[in-house]
């Protein structure tokens, strides 16, 4: 018996759908498989996991305020990915955009009018945009991989902040705790009282509209695909490769730079080491479960949020380290690129050998 | 010379018998049955699609047949993989060569032959078996620097080293100037005097006819008939591989020509990479209402001088390329179209169209600008592209399985006409094509050939990049030659001769205007 992989005459459309939905069923009976292994009941661990934390109020709008962010910088990312422009560094500029962003509530505390919050945001997003523009220029001007380049930004960009929250930028009155002053007044962005859902979450959802609209029907999205799979033809139709790079960088940049700053002016409150739980890292994760598809990606930040929330929980029921959700994101996106496969090819069963040839 | 033909004693070297292949849905090979002799020069004949290459490759061993079977002197066997087939004595040369460029001649056969070597006596063999044979090669040679006649030597040379005693050529001549082809045929009938085997492809008729013993015509995977090729005439074959009738262009040739529209004034461009090649110097005037071809072998500066053209290369100064009277060897592609021209690239899978992309997405493509363009604004208008698709498939007669498929769900044929059409639908004052028909059946070609004759005698000014000399013959009032990056003077196809065309592609043209060069 041998399994053979068949390329289709075009790709399909039904499994492009189906594929996430395979992936995530695949990901499930493997996650059953490990709790069943660490001696769990499998199918009270996975709904423990998966199901509980949607049952209470409390925990969907924790389940937005994890989203938020995911969406934000997944939609960039799947715009960047669809040009082929590998963008892996978004959570360094995150932190960028954060650090950027919190200038004025750090340097002029005294700033309170409702133009502060307006400027913070933007130069969250200027922040992650100058961030991003690094691995850009590297990448049109040398032919650097922009996949090392951004990716040991980030490091860079944590240990930057690690340096100002315990050095120039440590709150005086904060017990030598290594973090900035609060934000405070006009500074804060708007928060549910226990939730915690906050603004991010409305531009997440205004960024995947507006740029779903930008990939299926403006000539913008029309070059980005064609960039992304065939630059020859990009050029051809008058494409520009580095316009692309830039353009996908400074998107996905300034995106990820806003989800940090939203973060930092709402749920947390100040700036400090860790601001983020690998949002930019998971966010790349939930750009492929999305299809890369603007609308697709607010879907899987659901999801990768809810692996986040159950990976609390089952810390807490279970008393099994919260690191499980980063094995039930990496098995997830394992299973995407695998199932992603049967989009372009088919699996042929062939019981006999070479069907009968010699017989 | 041992012609086969219909003994039935004979002792066939390789009976394929009943050949099947499938590829999902589509039948490749259908009961398909061939039989080579020793000492015949077979040729496989059909049209782009009707299964030759299947064939070939499951007599080579890389593909493995649904059913049916191959009879080698005699006995059953089955070719797992082309090291298989080369231990029967199985040789093949590609159409596309696989050489390293960057190595010599002997290091390129030595790559190829199993086991230890010792270089000194391998260049020795193989310029013993080059000489025999009369295909000249210098063991030590870099292949970068070789011409791809001589390149295909060393496939031919690689295969004779392993003594074969059938030669499988997938259409050797596409790349050869004619006194390179005529070179290749003596090598050939002298192969097959010693009583090797010859599997040969090609489209070529009069080819076929001046050379092989025996035809096989392959039509929509099934074999239609077994000729002799000397005894019928180059359009009867042409009925046999098409199924009916292939439409004669007509030949009218332009006898007044109209303004300039394209021109070319001392076009400079640097080679593209160490295996580019640099256009030098080239002058070229094309005007309204005439074709002008431009012939060449493979890689003599074809590719560059399209891109130096559509503007995806732009050069420099901005007045040595000028269409419809404006300067833009320094615009884009796009504000050349702006001007009035069009072009169509060689390979339509990935430059002239996106393999992924539905026709009426491909459509946008060349066609997203200008005052007719698909963008109003930031948004594309994809419903008139869905119409434009349905207008230009009736119009050039693209034939698809559904409404609006893939680009890499159609054929070649239908493929390249869809990429024409979307040209010529604009009606372009200049259009400019990279090998209109190339891999493409004679059905489709004529017709594209016929719609650019057309479009010429309708007004615009039409250049073809082709290293087909038959279709140039075919379509053109005037022709140029490309060698090494520079353009002979454009002269009345009248006036031309294969054998004058022959000696351009081999650089005449160059040396004469060594002088001129060095004085400026």
């Amino acid at each position: 018996m041998r399994l053979y992989l068949e390329k289709r005459p075009e790709h399909s459309g039904a499994m492009a759908i189906a594929s996430p939905f395979i992936a995530v069923a695949l990901t499930l009976v493997t996650g059953g498989i490990i709790f069943a292994l660490l001696g769990f009941n499998p199918f009270s661990a996975l709904y423990l996991y998966f199901i509980d934390p949607l049952t209470s109020l409390w925990s969907i709008e924790a389940l937005l305020v994890k989203a938020g962010p995911l969406i934000l910088i997944g939609v960039g990312l799947a715009v960047g990915y669809s040009a082929n422009v590998w963008n892996i560094g978004a959570e360094g500029q995150l932190v960028a955009g954060a650090v950027a962003g919190s200038m004025f509530p750090v340097l002029f505390p005294a700033w309170q009018d409702p133009t502060v919050l307006p400027a913070i945001l933007l130069m969250g997003i200027l922040g992650g945009m100058a961030w991003a523009s690094i691995p850009a220029f590297l990448k049109v001007r040398f032919g650097a991989s922009e996949i090392l380049s951004s990716l040991m930004l980030v490091y860079v960009a944590q240990l930057g902040l690690d340096w100002l929250v315990r050095g120039p930028w440590r709150d005086p009155k904060g017990f030598n705790f290594p973090k900035s002053v609060e934000f405070a007044g006009w500074q804060v962005l708007p928060v549910s009282p226990d939730g915690g859902v906050h603004l991010g979450i409305a531009f997440a959802l205004i960024a995947a509209i507006v740029l779903a609209v930008v990939m299926a029907f403006m000539l913008k999205g029309f070059e980005i695909r064609v960039m992304g799979t065939t630059p020859r033809a990009g050029a051809f139709s008058g494409f520009s490769r580095s316009r692309t790079v830039w353009f996908s960088f400074l998107l996905s940049g300034g995106l990820a730079g806003l989800a940090g700053i939203c973060e930092v002016a709402g749920p947390i409150g100040h700036l400090q080491p860790g601001i983020s739980p690998g949002y930019g890292f998971t966010a790349i994760i939930v750009a492929f479960l999305g299809r890369l598809n603007p609308l697709g990606v607010v879907v899987a930040g659901l999801m990768l949020a809810l692996s986040y929330l159950g990976g609390e929980g089952a810390q807490v029921a279970l008393g099994i380290s919260d690191k499980i959700a980063h094995v039930f994101q990496g098995i997830l996106l394992f299973y995407i690129l695998a199932c992603d496969t049967l989009i372009l090819y088919r699996i042929r069963l062939a019981i006999f050998g070479r069907a009968g040839a010699r017989q | 010379m041992a012609a086969a033909t219909g003994d039935k004693a004979k002792a066939w070297l390789l009976e394929a018998s009943r050949i099947v292949k499938r590829f999902g849905g589509l039948v490749a090979n259908d009961e398909v049955t061939l039989r080579v002799a020793p000492g015949e020069i077979h040729a496989l004949l059909g049209e782009n699609g009707a299964g030759k290459s299947t064939l070939v490759k499951i007599i080579y061993g890389s593909l493995q047949p649904n059913a049916g079977e191959l009879i080698w002197k005699g006995e059953p066997v089955a070719i797992a993989n082309p090291a298989a087939a080369r231990d029967l004595g199985i040789g093949m040369v590609f159409q596309h060569f696989s050489l390293f460029e960057a190595l010599t001649v002997a290091e390129n056969i030595a790559l190829a032959l199993a086991g230890p070597y010792d270089l000194a006596a391998l260049s020795e063999r193989i310029s013993r078996v080059s000489g025999e044979y009369g295909l000249p090669l210098v063991p030590s040679a870099v292949v970068a620097d070789l011409s791809v006649g001589e390149r295909q030597r060393i496939e031919i040379v690689r295969c004779l080293l392993q003594e074969p005693r059938l030669l499988i050529m997938d259409e050797p001549t596409a790349v050869l100037t004619p006194q390179e082809a005529d070179q290749l045929f003596i090598t050939l009938k002298r192969l097959a005097g010693e009583g090797c085997a010859v599997l040969y492809i090609s489209h070529r008729l009069e080819e076929v006819k001046g050379l092989c013993h025996n035809a096989t015509i392959l039509r929509h995977g099934k074999v239609v008939a077994e000729v002799d090729p000397r005894k019928e005439t180059a359009n009867s074959l042409a009925r046999l591989m098409v199924g009916g009738d292939v439409h004669a262009i007509k030949p009218s040739h332009a006898d007044t020509a109209g303004s300039t529209l394209l021109c070319l004034n001392g076009l400079n461009l640097p080679a593209d990479g160490p295996f580019g090649v640099a256009l030098k110097d080239v002058h070229l005037n094309v005007h309204a209402g005439e074709v002008v071809a431009v012939a060449g072998v493979a890689g003599n500066g074809q590719g560059e001088l399209f891109v130096a053209l559509s503007g995806e290369r732009t050069a420099t100064p901005g007045d040595a390329i000028a269409m419809a009277g404006s300067p833009c060897a320094g615009l884009g592609i796009n504000a050349r179209r702006a001007l009035g021209a069009a072009f169509v690239p060689e390979e339509r899978l990935g430059h002239g169209a996106v393999p992924g992309f539905t026709l009426s997405q491909n459509v946008v493509l060349t066609r997203h600008s200008g005052k007719d363009g698909l963008a109003t604004g930031a948004f594309v208008d994809y419903a008139r592209a869905t119409r434009l698709t349905e207008e230009i498939s009736r119009k050039y007669d693209v034939r698809k399985g559904k409404p609006d498929p893939e680009a890499r769900a159609l054929s070649g044929g239908n493929l390249q006409k869809f990429v024409m059409g979307r040209e010529l639908d604009r009606e372009p004052k200049i259009l400019i094509v990279n090998q209109p028909t190339w891999g493409v059946d004679a059905g489709a070609a004529a017709l594209i050939r016929q719609a650019l004759i057309d479009l010429a005698r309708a007004g615009s000014a039409v250049l073809v990049i082709s290293q087909d000399l038959d279709e140039i013959f075919e379509i053109a009032d005037r022709i140029a030659v490309i060698s090494r990056g520079e353009l002979s003077d454009a002269e009345p196809a009248g006036a031309m001769t294969t054998e004058r065309i022959g000696l351009l592609m081999a650089g005449a043209h160059e040396k004469a205007r060594q002088p001129v060069a060095e004085a400026v």
